[in-house]
């Protein structure tokens, strides 16, 4: 790779040991893929907590500050496993959650901001048209490289917080010209009036097409997406497909004017999202668990969750997790007490599928279905053996309230 | 015969080990149980087998970014395979294997079915982008 004179003092140790070794680690990623450079990147999003890195990953991170590892860009935390508040209801085992703290402590001695949000790209920092970040999850990506044409990669946790120390990335994938132009074309006919919907046309373009460099372009919708949307969207395309970009023409800044170039085409309508719905199985009709996790709620979602469940009762569990921010504003408005006097759980700064002892929470509680109106956790969370079913979002809610799958 | 396969991305030092070759992707969160280095999703074809100490030969990459600090996680744990051999993989599982240092490649030619299968003692030379088949 061609280095500036700044990336060989970095590599010289003039900038410090954690610098050093956070560079050699990039430039093996860099060789990897072919990358020429890097680039500069203005902002870092980065997934750390105890549920994924584990006792290894938390000692190796110890040893990284205590070598005076500094983030020279500002660097963000993905949601967490631990919400402190609800850790002993929920049975998080006490010895994780001091190691979560310890976690938490030693990214800030970093100068890592742990805003604990997916959804930093609609409450923390929204980048500009070609504008190079370091992102991870992978619902973050998507949003950043197809809704503002910023430029980024999956960066796993330690490929992001590298980044954030040395202030830059290897430029290939997403940073190049050549691999964000659109390679089919979806042609939206269906109506798509719920965010389940959209879920599910992230599943069905994402599973036919598992590829990190497939780039659907969208085109032929009856009106103008949400934001809301087209995080569902990216969210479940990502998830389902590995895809790290998405064109929509009309709405998204790099999409083609037409889909003209583009010879593999297929349309979406109303009868395929019904037989998505149609197409989870019901077990044994278990309706106890509900939830709105996998992205984080918006404050739009949680305005939306509380209309709909203000003045009922959930019969089983019903969670819906959220960032501090956009909690702290859902209590000012009324939507958190909505929510929570019909008894749903609200968690902050955290994301259902990652919580800590999740399996013996499900075993603990006999649940055997989890029903969700976001598509991706409903593809993610398999691994804990719960039987996922997507539904929309009134659906859920009224699932909720009766306990009865429908 | 001398049975080899060229790859066009790679990671790592030389290593030997015996192959374990999947026909479905493979996912450190989805279908590994972190604790003991066996697949254990359901329903996934090397369902109950262990990928300790294996040279692991994946079609294709799933999951998502959570997946990055599992390599690390089981390389602590003493239960990684020697090598990731992937057809096709993603960014995630590049970062991940490199961060644990754990050899990986991409990219295939020819397709490991028929020149390999589970079992065969095989060698993954990245430096050379070449997998032999020793025994």
């Amino acid at each position: 790779m061609e280095l500036t004179s700044e990336e060989r003092a970095i590599l010289a140790g003039q900038h410090g040991e954690a610098q050093r070794r956070a560079l050699e680690y990039q430039l093996e990623v860099g060789r990897f893929w072919g990358a020429k450079r890097f680039v500069p990147v203005t902002s870092v999003h980065m997934m750390g907590d105890i549920e994924v890195m584990g006792d290894g990953g938390l000692a190796w991170l110890k040893a990284e500050a205590d070598l005076g590892a500094r983030c020279q860009v500002a660097t963000t935390t993905n949601a967490r496993c631990i919400d402190f508040a609800h850790c002993d209801r929920l049975g998080q085992d006490a010895g994780e959650v001091a190691k979560e703290r310890e976690l938490i402590a030693t990214l800030r001695r970093m100068d890592v901001v742990t805003t604990d949000t997916c959804i930093n790209y609609q409450t923390v920092y929204q980048p500009h048209l070609g504008e190079h970040v370091a992102w991870g999850d992978t619902g973050t990506v998507i949003y950043a490289n197809s809704v503002f044409g910023a430029r980024s990669n999956f960066e796993s946790g330690p490929a992001a917080l590298a980044a954030g120390l040395t202030g830059r990335t290897p430029e290939y994938g997403f940073h190049l010209d050549e691999h964000r132009r659109g390679t089919f074309a979806v042609q939206l006919a269906a109506k798509l009036a719920d965010l389940a919907d959209w879920g599910a046309v992230g599943k069905l373009v994402g599973e036919s097409h598992q590829d990190y460099f497939a780039v659907p372009v969208f085109h032929g919708f009856h009106r103008t997406p949400t934001a809301d949307e087209l995080k569902h969207l990216g969210a479940a395309l990502a998830s389902y497909g590995s895809m790290g970009m998405y064109h929509f023409i009309g709405v998204t800044p790099e999409a083609p004017k037409d889909v003209n170039g583009l010879s593999e085409r297929r349309v979406i309508g109303e009868s395929d999202i019904q037989s998505v719905y149609a197409g989870y199985k019901l077990g044994d009709g278990d309706g106890r668990l509900v939830v709105f996790s996998g992205p984080q709620q918006s404050l739009l979602e949680m305005k939306k969750l509380a209309e709909l469940f203000r003045g009922r009762k959930v019969q089983g569990h019903c969670f819906v997790t959220t960032n501090g921010a956009v909690l702290a504003q859902s209590r000012d408005l009324g939507y958190a007490q909505a929510l929570e006097q019909a008894g749903v759980s609200i968690l902050q700064g955290v994301c259902f599928y990652i919580l800590q002892n999740l399996s013996p929470m499900r075993e603990r509680n006999r649940w055997t279905n989890m029903v969700s109106n976001s598509a991706k956790i409903v593809n993610i969370i398999g691994a804990h053996r719960f039987n996922t079913i997507l539904r929309r979002t009134a659906d859920c809610v009224e699932i909720a309230c009766t306990g009865k799958l429908r | 015969m001398h049975r080899k396969i060229e790859v066009a991305q790679a990671f790592g030092p030389v290593v030997e080990g015996e192959a374990l070759v999947s026909e479905e992707g493979f996912s450190p969160r989805y279908d590994l149980d972190r604790w003991s280095g066996l697949i254990t999703k359901p329903g996934h074809r090397l369902e109950g087998t262990s990928i300790v100490d294996k040279i692991c030969f994946f079609p294709t990459a799933k999951g998502g970014i959570a997946a990055g600090w599992a390599f690390y996680d089981i390389k602590w744990k003493k239960i990684a395979p020697k090598a990731f051999v992937f057809g096709v993989t993603n960014p995630v599982m590049v970062q991940g294997a490199i961060f644990a240092g754990i050899p990986i490649t991409a990219g295939w030619s020819p397709q490991p079915r028929g020149v390999v299968k589970t079992g065969d003692r095989v060698r993954v030379d990245p430096a050379r982008k070449l997998i032999e088949v020793l025994s």
